[in-house]
Order: C-alpha cells, then structure tokens, then sequence
C-alpha cells in the first residue's frame, strides 16, 4: 500500500504499488485489497476516526477526498489495517460459509449481440457463457462511468475481454456487459462499448431510493437466468 | 396564501443551467459533484437578495439569457461582465435589484468573461436530486438545460436583501496563472513533460464545457506506456489523455478516470471565466 498526495485535501491509497515492507497480505489479489480498504476506511468514518467528503474505491486504490488535514490522515493511514477477506470468502469461491443471504439476485435474459463473440474469446460455446456468468458470485468493486454503474468482479482474470472498436452510440438501459476483467450493468441508455450479454429490469438507480444505487461498492451480486 | 412566484424563460441563451453548491458525497455511487462553477461568485448573488449561500439559481453562459418574473423580487447578477436591463431600467451587476412582477429581465452577452450568476429572492425551488438542484451535465441528473418557454418554481424569500449598493466583480484576466498541487500520478510522466507543463503557455480550447477545461500547448510525454486502470478523480485533476493535450476537470467530472493525473488546480474558479484561446500559465505550489 502506498499512499499518494493528490492537491491540497485529497490523498489516493494505491493497493498495488509496491512497498518497503513485506506486508502480510502481499499476495491479496488488489480488488480484495481495495474492498478491505474501501470498508475499513467507511466504518472509520462511521465511527469519527476519519473525516472525509468522499471515499472512492476504483480498480486498484481508494480516494478519500476533501480532506480537512490529509497530512495528518496519512500518518494515521499507516497505522489503520483493514481486514482483507480471506481467499474462501471472497466472490467466486464456492463455500458454505458465505453469507449468500446478502448477495443480490439479478434476474438477466441472456441474449445480448455479443453473446458469440464472447464465446469465440472465451474458446466456449454460448451455453458455456450462461453458465459461466450465472455459477459466478460477483462483487461490486467500484461504481463509475455513469451514476450507478457497477464495475463487478468475480470473473477470472484469464477472461478479461476487448472493448468493441468502435463503441455503440445507444446501449439500453439494463443492458448486462463484459469489459476488461469486469462484468457491469447500464443503469441508464448511454453510449457504450462494452460487449453485451444480456438486459435486466432491474433498477440500478433511483434518486429516491436509500441508497440511490442497487449495487454499490461492496454488493455482492449473483446473475440467475430470468 | 401567497403565490410562489417563478421565472419564465424567454430565451434560454446558449447554456443557462440551474446550479447551488452540488452534491458532494455520492461519488462513491458514480454521481458528480456539479454545482455553480465559481461557487463564490454564486454564494455572493444569494447574499444578495437575502438568501441562504446554498440557494439554487442560474448559470448563465456567454450568450446572456431573457426572462420574465412573476412576482415582484430581489435579483442579483454576479460574474461575467455583462449588460443586465430590468424592464426598461438598466441594472448593474453585482448589487440587489427591486424588480416589480411581470419585469423582463434581460441579461445581455457577456463583454468580458464567460458565465454569469443570477440569484432571485427565495431561491429557484425545483425538486432536489440527492440533496441538490444542480443540473449536471455529465449524468443528466437535475433539471435539464432551460429551454426557451420553461417555467422555474420559486421559493418564498426568507431574508432581507443586503444593504449594499455595489460590489466589486473581479475582471476576468487576459491570463490566467493557476497554482499545481501535487498529482497521483506524477511518476506517469518524463522530466521533459515538467518543464513543459511549467515552462510554457497553454491555450483554452474552444471545447472546453462545464465537465473540463481542455487545454492546447506542448504535448506532456509519458513515462510509462499503457493503460491506468479507472481511479477517483478531485474537482481540478489535471489529466493527460494518450494525445498529451491536457484537461483541468471542473464540477461535472467523472467520478473516476483512466488517464493519468499530472496535478491538481489548486482554485479552478477563474476557469469559469476563461474564454477560447484564453492563455494559461502553470506555476509550483512554491510561487
């Protein structure tokens, strides 16, 4: 973890950069890390240890903006270990332990464009890909490109995928895509260049729902054939 | 029970938006900040009229705006140099003006500048999003750029008008000299693109909006090749797309990025007021 100055009242606690000490977790895959972060940091600030306007978990680092003293938050960054999840709770592991009371269940038709084309990369049969996505147990790393969007990971890293050429000026809303080493899901219609695997009427954003997002950061999340 | 009032709009102009103070603290979920660009400039209008700092009102862009008001009110006009009439009386930015109802009140382009502010007694009362009124431009959250014909609620007035006769509005100037704090990703770039980023001239580019100020000069080169995996981004990251061209982000940013952050604008508020071609000076937290 290394901790990297961003203007006057923000700091970004990079997850991958490497340090000076061995540290216990070193071979934590970085979302495990920036979810532990990203939690720790929440309950910190629930309890008054943290002030802070914003804490933005992304792919591999946290931000924590509008910092009254990000000096003095710093050194007490050093000091403030999250507890990493251990390998069998984390999504994509089958295990009795898990608390699949909390994940939540989306209902996806699976008959998105690019469904072949995933196929093709993933050297699998379209089947395959259903059954790929619904036996998967994701979790929302981060939300971003749009209010709402979830970036889910879960998905083997070997799985990770292109985005189009050229992006589609007009993806629906609900729309359920593949990108990278992520899945996500359109909250709203947008242009997009994801590569589409299926829709769901699930809401994903509602101004007046508490909280506004279905799946923010943290969520764990299951597809079932709808 | 008295009526409300609104404002109608009789000519919307090129960009008139409804803004306050933004909505902080959902960035986590994807939503921007938004909120007035110069949130001074804003809070100097609702003081103004007597209206608590955090009151929506409108920003105005370049082209000026027509509009008429239902009930008789106190209007202020901060920001850009602009021509202000209510009814066939000029006005003046920058100080409180009594405007009986039915007044037209136009707001004419901008001489110098770029945006302006107007605030009416009472506050423009559409419903909040997330705790504000803000229209953001990034997400479409908040009321949509007015249209010619729209009709703004308002709130009812609950202070008393400052007793001032005029305020100084700071002229925007011909260049402008921005102070660089530190950025995440300094290490991303070569020596060569420092003392470029500190030693040259930059040019505001015509697409510059409410989202960024997208800069013209000498290309900052990489260090490192490749892709940055998506980080959160603050209000003035300095972000060097693959063309080394960079951008300063303003209130409807994204909430998080895959370019490199070189640094961070200490004060983006004279950015609101930077036309096209505007010439823009870097300089070290040192100076």
């Amino acid at each position: 973890m290394r901790i990297r100055p961003v203007g006057a009242h923000a700091l970004l606690l990079d997850c991958t950069a490497p340090t000076d000490i061995a540290e216990a977790g070193s071979d934590i895959p970085e979302a495990a890390m920036v979810e532990a972060w990203r939690a720790e940091l929440w309950r910190r600030r629930e309890r008054g240890d943290l002030v802070a306007v914003e804490i933005v978990p992304a792919a591999r680092t946290v931000l924590l903006d509008g910092l009254p003293d990000p000096t003095t938050t710093a050194e007490q960054l050093t000091r403030w270990a999250p507890v990493v999840a251990p390998a069998t709770t984390r999504p994509n592991q089958a295990n009795a332990n898990v608390d699949e009371a909390a994940d939540v269940v989306v209902p996806v038709c699976f008959d998105g464009p690019d469904l072949p084309a995933v196929a093709g990369h993933w050297g699998v049969d379209v089947p395959a890909v259903r059954h790929r996505l619904t036996s998967t147990r994701f979790r929302v790393a981060f939300c971003g490109f749009a209010p709402g969007f979830p970036y889910l990971t879960g998905l083997p890293t070997e799985l990770a995928l292109p985005r189009l050429a050229t992006p589609r000026p007009r993806v629906p809303a609900g729309s359920v895509a593949l990108a990278g080493p992520y899945a996500g899901i359109y909250p709203g219609a947008s242009p997009g260049g994801w590569l589409l695997v299926g829709r769901t009427d699930l809401v994903l954003f509602d101004v007046a729902a508490d909280p506004p997002a279905r799946l923010g950061p943290g969520t764990t999340v299951r597809m079932v054939a709808a | 029970m008295t009526h409300p009032g609104a404002i109608e709009v009789l000519r919307a102009g090129a960009l008139t938006t409804v803004q306050d103070l933004g909505r902080p603290g959902w960035a986590h979920l994807g939503v921007p900040r938004s909120g007035a660009l110069d949130p001074a400039a804003l809070r100097l209008a609702n003081r103004l009229v007597g209206n608590p700092e955090h009151a929506a009102g409108l920003e105005i862009t370049l082209t000026g705006c027509t509009l008429r008001l239902t009930r008789a009110s106190t209007v202020a006009v901060t920001g850009a140099e602009v021509p202000v009439q209510a009814g066939v009386r000029p006005g003046d930015t920058g100080r409180p003006l009594s405007v009986p109802a039915g007044t037209v009140l136009r707001i004419g382009p901008a001489r110098r500048g770029v945006r302006s502010w107007l605030a009416v007694a009472g506050g423009i009362d559409v419903a909040p999003v997330l705790g504000s009124r803000a229209t953001d431009t990034l997400s479409g959250l908040g009321p949509p750029p007015m249209r010619d014909g729209d009709l703004l609620p308002l709130g009812d007035p609950v202070g008393t008008p400052a007793p001032v006769d005029l305020t100084v509005c700071p002229t925007p100037p011909e260049e402008l000299h921005l102070t660089l704090g530190p950025g995440p990703r300094e290490d991303w770039f070569t020596p060569t693109a420092f003392d470029r980023l500190f030693g040259s001239a930059y040019t505001i580019s015509p697409v510059s909006n409410r989202v960024g100020a997208r800069l013209a000069g000498a290309a900052l080169p990489r260090a490192v090749a490749g892709e940055l995996p998506s980080e959160g981004i603050v209000l003035g990251a300095v972000q060097v797309p693959a063309d080394g061209q960079p951008l300063i982000f303003l209130a409807d940013h994204p909430t998080t990025g895959g370019y490199p952050v070189i640094g961070v604008v200490t004060d983006v508020t004279p950015l609101a007021q930077a036309r096209p071609g505007t010439t823009v000076r870097f300089h070290g937290p040192q100076r």
